[in-house]
């Protein structure tokens, strides 16, 4: 590889990643918002607004982040990967320019009136807002998945004279059969996320004997939310997801699960280290037949191991696709268990006195950040060499005239940058949870209206 | 069909300089006019409302040009790389700036981010100018379509130059003028008292700066951009453009100087658009014009992207701008009127 192939490619990862671990909070909390600004309108209670407005302090922290380390993935498709944005933008500039066009829009313009409009608008006037809010977020985590469901496996496209590619079909592309369960699994997730943040701070408030009422409110939406999330992203979404890879990007299934070699009857590793000199899984922890029933619901199917493709088609790094892939699926399980253990406790009205469970769930908040973060790692290592699955090879994708010695310096200028950035939301993250949510009066105190509220 | 996406192109990215432009300039202008907290808190609500939806227009129109011109996006991003990303970050600073400096009641926090607004905002509009200049000149593009201009060579205009050269310069510094003049407009119609009576003073000078900058830059187009003379002097009936620039830059001085607020700020929109509107009358049909061989120039026909994708973008795009004008002028009419943020929450306080 290349140096410049090497840094471009580890930019994106750094950018993209750190990108969306906002995203997954303001998709998630935009819906536990619509539901919180309901639950004040048509029951009247002014606790509800105030669970709403605390939210919306936490969402507007997270949003105004994820909106300025979103600009730079847009525009990098053009700064490090020209030749795949000439080869492929006929395509995706569809729906990159639908997202700007359709949801940026909508998002920026109603969470104006939602930071701003406390005193100046209605309540129904503010839930409508919250609404299109919501609405907005979801909308660009379609387009944006379509963009990459296409990457994935890509279909309405015609071949022009000069290899470039055309959309051919815009339903097509907005209907691409993968992003059936791309979207429902990382929306789900999205909630997951969502839900175990609001628990863990609601445990802590709980903990810590701050704020009960506003507490047992978080802590019990988002044990609910999150039971339901949790289980989703197992079944059907997970395995969905993983059916659809077998079926079209076989090779990708192959690498991540560390099936070495073609097997009837293929057993399911939980755990184990895969070893590249052996081709061997070291230490295996293993379910016999299972990855086979999994896939072809028969026990004795057979599964195509990395042997039956050449090599060269193989992702480059299948030992970190190989461990992303566990850690999500590690992860996905134990959240459902923290979950469910949570969601008995609170149907048997114990939750909020059981202190170990409340700590645990205190503790859980980083996990689907985690697994977020490997389940993208899973896609997107999985989908070398290629860049548009089958047609384009990554190295093929950077910008001709663009250096390594460019690259390597803006690389590193966003690690530098992120790394401040990251540690400033986490500060300011603490600083709200210190502040914690008020009645009116001090609200109103802390933060002067013109100001976001 | 290319015609219509180019000109769509153009107006999104006018819309936007419009748009975000004031908000730039309020940055720009701001150490200068915002003298103490209550100050300094109106500036900022006066813009805070509405900053993140003008920043969507640009996203928007880098999307579009995609869409509609792909090769000209991968070539001009690619080849302006370093440019691209400094402003990439500036925008971060500058985004953090307006959204975080609130979020603690602490000076030496709020001098931290009033400094970073500042300078990110002037900084901005000095590199987009100079962008401008940059798509005036032309770039060195080679026989792929591709091109890579470093930071600055030896500051000439020429077949090998830099981003930043005599020329760009003077639109960069020409571009922060204009933005400070339109931002301080803004401010003068939204606020009131010291802070209103300051920003007229700074747009009021700042129209002068303005004149000279605008008139430097215009008279060096012939000598940077033959092309351009050759296009108007086919089409001379493109000189109305320049021409109402400078009708209403006239009238932005003269509305400025009867205190005119809202007059004023309209006249130095119309102002921008009526510049950019001549820029991309001048360019017309390039996109990317090559400083070597003009062969090698990017236009709308051979950076096309097809023509189903531009008939169905060209419907979405349609209802899609019905629906963001209808945005903008609601989040704009929902926040009519002047800030007046101390005495509103003097209650509370
Ligand atoms: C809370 C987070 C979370 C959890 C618990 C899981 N996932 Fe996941 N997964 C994601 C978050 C995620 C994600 C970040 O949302 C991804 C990345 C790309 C995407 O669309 O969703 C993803 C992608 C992803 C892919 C890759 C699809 C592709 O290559 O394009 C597969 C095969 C799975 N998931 C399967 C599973 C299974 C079988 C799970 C259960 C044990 C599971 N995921 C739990
Ligand atoms: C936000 C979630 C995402 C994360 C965490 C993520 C992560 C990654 C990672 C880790 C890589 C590096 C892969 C490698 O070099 O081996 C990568 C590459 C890339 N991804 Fe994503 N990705 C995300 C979403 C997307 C989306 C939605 C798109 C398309 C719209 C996309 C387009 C790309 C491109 C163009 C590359 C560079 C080429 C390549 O290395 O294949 N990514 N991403
Ligand atoms: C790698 C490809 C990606 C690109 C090019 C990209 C681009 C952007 C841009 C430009 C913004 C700022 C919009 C604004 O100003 O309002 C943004 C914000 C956002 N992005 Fe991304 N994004 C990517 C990945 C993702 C993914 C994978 C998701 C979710 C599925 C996502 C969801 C969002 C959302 C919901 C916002 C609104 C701001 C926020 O909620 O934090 N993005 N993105």
């Amino acid at each position: 590889m290349t140096s410049a192939l090497l840094y471009d490619r580890l930019q994106f990862a750094v950018t993209a990643t750190f990108h969306y671990l906002f995203p997954q909070l303001t998709m998630g909390l935009g819906l536990l918002l619509v539901y919180f600004r309901t639950r004040a309108l048509t029951s009247g209670e002014e606790h509800y607004h105030h669970v709403a407005l605390f939210w919306t302090k936490i969402f507007a922290l997270s949003f105004a982040f994820g909106v300025v380390t979103g600009i730079p993935l847009e525009f990098q498709f053009g700064t490090n990967w020209a030749k795949f944005s000439n080869f492929a933008g006929g395509v995706i500039g569809q729906t990159l320019a639908m997202e700007g066009m359709f949801a940026f829009f909508l998002e920026s313009s109603f969470l104006g009136i939602l930071l701003f409009g406390e005193r100046r608008f209605s309540r129904p006037v503010q839930w409508f807002a919250a609404l299109m809010l919501f609405l907005g977020s979801w909308l660009s985590g379609y387009f944006i998945l379509a963009t990459n469901a296409w990457m994935q496996h890509p279909v309405a496209y015609t071949v022009a004279a000069d290899g470039r590619l055309f959309v051919d079909s815009l339903s097509g592309l907005l209907t691409n059969p993968w992003l059936l369960w791309q979207y429902t699994h990382n929306m789900t997730a999205a909630v997951v996320t969502t839900s175990f943040v609001m628990a863990a701070l609601g445990s802590f408030y709980l903990l810590s004997g701050e704020h009960a009422a506003f507490a047992r409110t978080f802590v019990r939406t988002s044990v609910v939310a999150g039971a339901i999330a949790s289980a989703l992203m197992i079944f059907p979404t997970g395995h969905g997801n993983a059916k659809q890879v077998f079926e079209y990007q076989p090779i990708k299934g192959a690498a991540f699960e560390g099936l070495f070699y073609s097997e009837r009857g293929a057993g399911l590793y939980l755990v184990g280290q895969p070893n590249m000199e052996t081709m061997t899984i070291d230490n295996p922890l293993e379910i016999p037949r299972a990855l086979s029933f999994l896939v072809y619901e028969d026990l004795w199917a057979k599964v195509k191991g990395l042997d039956a493709f050449p090599r060269d088609l193989w992702p480059d790094n299948l030992p970190l696709l190989y461990y992303s892939y566990h850690i999500m699926a590690g992860l996905g399980t134990i959240l459902v268990v923290v979950m469910g253990l949570a969601l008995v406790w609170l149907w048997r009205g114990r939750l909020f006195s059981t202190n170990w469970l409340l700590w645990l769930l205190m503790l859980s908040a980083p996990f689907p950040y985690l697994a977020t973060t490997a389940g993208w790692m899973t896609a997107e290592l999985g989908r070398q060499p290629w860049l548009v699955y089958g047609l384009l090879r990554t190295a093929d994708g950077t910008s001709p005239l663009v250096h390594s010695g460019n690259a390597l310096f803006t690389l590193l200028g966003f690690l530098g940058l992120y790394l401040l950035l990251g540690l400033l939301f986490l500060f300011l993250v603490a600083e709200t949870v210190r502040h914690g949510p008020a009645p009116a009066e001090h609200q109103t105190a802390a933060y002067p209206s013109g100001q976001p509220i | 069909m290319e015609t219509f996406w180019y000109i769509a192109v153009a107006l999104m990215l006018a819309i936007y300089v419009v748009l975000d432009g004031f908000d730039f300039g309020v940055g720009i202008v701001y150490p200068v006019v915002a003298h103490d907290e209550p100050d300094r808190r109106t500036a900022l609500a006066a813009i805070g409302p509405v900053w993140t939806a003008n920043e969507v227009w640009l996203i928007a129109a880098g999307g579009l040009l995609f869409l509609a011109f792909p090769r000209a996006y991968a070539a001009g991003f690619s080849g302006f790389y370093l440019a691209l990303i400094i402003v990439l970050w500036l925008l971060i600073v500058r985004g953090l700036a307006i959204e975080l400096r609130s979020h603690l009641d602490h000076r030496l926090w709020q001098r931290f981010w009033d400094m970073a607004f500042a300078g990110s905002s002037a900084l901005l509009a000095v590199v987009f100018g100079a962008a401008l200049g940059n798509l005036i000149r032309g770039v060195p593009l080679n026989q792929d379509g591709y091109f890579f201009v470093p930071l600055w060579t030896d500051l000439m205009t020429g077949p090998e130059p830099g981003i930043l050269d005599w020329y760009t310069i003077l639109m960069g510094l020409a571009s922060a003028a204009i933005l400070a003049l339109h931002g301080a407009n803004y401010l003068a119609m939204k606020t009131v008292g010291e802070l209103q009576r300051r920003a007229r003073c700074v747009a009021w000078l700042g129209g002068f700066a303005v004149v000279g900058l605008v008139v430097s830059a215009l008279a060096a187009i012939p000598y940077v951009q033959p092309a351009f003379r050759v296009q108007y002097a086919i089409h001379p009936i493109g000189y109305l453009f320049p021409g109402a620039g400078l009708a209403a830059l006239a009238a932005a001085l003269q509305f400025r100087r009867r205190d005119r607020d809202l007059a004023a700020f309209c006249a130095s929109s119309l102002f921008i658009l009526a510049m950019l509107a001549s820029t991309a009358w001048g360019s017309y049909p390039n996109l990317l014009i090559s400083t070597t061989d003009r062969g090698n120039s990017l236009t709308i026909a051979n950076a096309t992207a097809g023509t189903y994708g531009m008939q169905v973008g060209l419907w979405w795009f349609l209802i899609g701008f019905g629906l963001i004008i209808v945005y903008t002028i609601n989040v704009h009419r929902s926040f009519w009127g002047k800030v007046r943020p101390e005495s509103e929450s003097s209650a509370a306080e």
